[in-house]
């Protein structure tokens, strides 16, 4: 399956150059930068946010888009700590439920927005209200994890190079974008998905299954989320049903930066893999650095966001007028 | 009742619903809590449950009012709350300053918060950036800069003028609420005794034919999304006084999307088109009644979230012809529903 048409591949080119480019500026200024290590912890550091990034990716490709991730994200970690913890269930199972519940609250909310023509916007927005309580009626405080099991998964890890091993949350991550890369790239399911971003009523009469895709990709995003407060546990020791606030735009903006519309039915994963990648080593060079304060971060990431934002709109104004008519399309749906 | 009275109340009289459920979560407070409807006069100023519901209710209305002329273009605005913290930063520094006169202090922080809206307008009318991604950029950047701003302190003061405008009261009520009826007053007369409200509702019913009948439609958007920026710094300035400083870190956070929660229940479509300001009042109320009222149930505050859920599910649903046809066939099998957009 292949993309002939050039200019689509221009903002993953574009995304890719910045992040090589703040790397080996990151890499000039601060001495110790470029090495496997920091490499290594970028995958680890930002595992949580990569993973729901690339569900997201999903979302934002079929038209839609998803608030709740963030709030998933935490009440998965709570609900594992709290099984695990309080209730002396074995954390394998304790996962493998928890892995159960994401995807199918995320199958929930594309249902409601498919069969009663909702904006996904509201009701996801409520998906994350409830997420968020339900996180708490777990749980009132964070609570940790100690078990032989969550020690054992610490443990392994894949050495590449001296004494630097992958740790299970970024084999975790990867393995998982390779998954979501071969399932948008060469699966029926991610034809369907482009094409109903692309133009929802022209992937209904070509007789797609418009429906089921896009509940699918509601689905498969509430697995990631799920995935990714599993992930969190191990990368804190810990669940809290405090964390991830805000993650979801974080998410958003990494599909964003990687290139992807969010008009949806154009953009890659790989390109929302670099997206985190940009945040992450933004925020590497912040702690490397140490003068330099987290608002900074901030300012990076909107000034990024502009600009990529610009270049797409400059891209798609000089493409065909059905592509201009479908990104000027300024509805919040 | 008959069938064509039914079928009004549900298709038609948005304003009706937000109001019943207002009016539902009083009687729920009148029967389960005395004190609610307690209230008292100390030193000529009105004290009380409801009087505090006004009081904690203003941010999130002034907001929901810049927020539905936003969403009645078919537009959102998510940088509110940044702009909150950017307005209420800009506040906090100028008062630092002592030789600084107090109205030259809010012309400075509400410039700053209009400037912002301004941006977020630009973006969307002439750079054609899709509303939610556009104001998505400026919560990010709004954040980061208002904490360049005070320098990720937060910022104390003790101006008596700058705390008087949160904490202070005027003819026996908190002046927060005459803010707020002031703001109210004076967009409801622009928009509904001038062509304004006509043109925003027009560019989002359809831009297109908006723009061919000779509406300036980018302008349009330009200042709806200026004067949410307006709404907004009022609304920070309001936030800082309130604590008497600038928390540029967590002022405003998650209160863009109580804004949106409150125009979508009071009746205004996100699709925009017909927009109701006072349906968005009586949202921001029911969203600030329903709080109140589980913080006296003694439900735990982080609990909140859930009843909330529930309400945008049933609004939603409500608001959704696909699920108001299910419950008007099954009253009336035998007459065919005429179709109904927004």
């Amino acid at each position: 399956m292949k993309f002939p048409i050039s200019t689509r591949r221009v903002p993953l080119i574009a995304t890719g150059l910045v992040l090589v480019a703040l790397f080996a500026t990151a890499s000039v200024l601060y001495d110790g930068f470029f090495s496997l290590r920091v490499v290594v912890n970028l995958f680890s550091d930002n595992a949580f946010l990569g993973i729901t990034a690339v569900g997201m990716t999903f979302v934002i490709l079929s038209g839609g888009i998803d608030l709740s991730v963030g709030a998933v994200v935490a009440f998965t970690s709570i609900f594992v700590a709290t099984l695990v913890g309080s209730h002396q269930v074995h954390p394998a199972l304790a996962i493998l439920l928890a892995l159960c519940i994401g995807p199918a609250f995320g199958c929930a909310m594309g249902l409601v927005i498919h069969f009663y023509r909702l904006p996904p916007f509201l009701v996801t927005l409520a998906g994350m209200f409830l997420a968020r309580g339900m996180g708490f009626v777990v749980n009132m405080e964070s609570a940790g994890i100690r078990h032989p099991f969550y020690d054992r998964v610490l443990d392994f890890g894949i050495p590449v190079a001296r004494g630097v091993p992958i740790p299970a949350t970024a084999l975790a991550y990867l393995l998982l974008f390779l998954a979501a890369a071969v399932l948008a790239h060469c699966t029926r399911f991610g034809r369907s998905i482009y094409a109903i971003g692309g133009n929802e009523t022209s992937a209904l009469l070509m007789g797609l299954p418009v429906g089921k895709t896009k509940i699918l990709a509601y689905s498969f995003n509430g697995f990631c989320s799920a995935l990714a407060g599993v992930v969190a546990t191990f990368y804190m020791g810990s669940g809290n049903p405090a964390m991830g606030f805000g993650l979801e735009l974080d998410a958003i903006a990494s599909v964003v930066i990687g290139g992807t519309l969010l008009t949806g039915g154009s953009g890659y994963v790989a390109g929302t893999l670099i997206g985190t990648l940009i945040f992450g080593t933004i925020q590497a060079a912040l702690v490397f650095d140490g003068r330099l304060n987290s608002w900074w971060l901030r300012i990076a990431i909107g000034a990024l966001l502009l600009a990529f934002i610009l270049l797409q709109r400059f891209l798609s104004s000089r493409s065909t007028d059905r592509r201009t008519a479908l990104a000027e399309r300024s509805r919040p749906t | 009742m008959t069938r064509k009275g039914l079928r009004f109340r549900l298709d038609g009289g948005r304003t009706i619903w937000p109001v019943l459920g207002l009016i539902a979560l009083l009687v729920l407070n009148l029967i389960f809590s005395e004190r609610f409807f307690h209230l008292e006069i100390l030193d000529g100023r009105l004290y009380g449950t409801l009087v505090d519901v006004l009081n904690q209710g203003s941010k999130v209305m002034l907001l929901a009012v810049g927020m539905t002329l936003v969403i009645a273009t078919g537009g959102v605005d998510l940088s509110v709350g940044s702009v909150m913290a950017i307005s209420g930063a800009v506040g906090a520094v100028l008062v630092a300053r002592r030789e600084i006169p107090f109205p030259a202090l809010v012309a400075g922080a509400l410039s700053a918060a209009v400037l912002m809206g301004l941006a977020n307008g630009v973006l969307v009318a002439l750079a054609g950036v899709q509303p939610i991604v556009a104001t998505l950029i400026f919560m990010v950047l709004g954040r980061g800069v208002a904490m360049l701003i005070t320098g990720g302190q937060i910022i104390t003061f003790e101006d008596r003028a700058f705390v008087f405008l949160a904490n202070g009261h005027f003819l026996g009520l908190p002046l927060t609420a005459a803010i707020v009826a002031l703001v109210f007053a004076g967009t409801a007369l622009l928009t509904r005794r001038t062509a304004v409200g006509l043109f925003i509702e027009a560019t989002g019913d359809n831009e297109t034919a908006s723009r061919l009948c000779g509406v300036n439609t980018r302008m349009v958007k330009v200042l709806v999304y200026g004067f949410s920026g307006f709404c907004a710094g009022v609304a920070g300035l309001i936030a800082a006084s309130n604590i008497k400083a600038a928390d540029s870190s967590r002022v405003g956070e998650m209160m863009e999307l109580d804004a949106i929660f409150a125009v979508v229940v009071g009746g205004t479509a996100l699709t925009g088109g017909r927009f109701t300001l006072v349906g968005s009042i009586v949202g921001a109320l029911l969203i600030q009644v329903l709080t109140t009222t589980m913080y006296n149930l003694g439900v735990p505050p982080a609990i909140a979230p859930v009843p909330k859920a529930a309400l945008i599910i049933v609004v939603c649903l409500l608001q959704s012809e696909q699920f108001r046809r299910h419950f008007v066939r099954r009253r009336q099998t035998a007459r065919p529903t005429v179709p109904e957009t927004g």
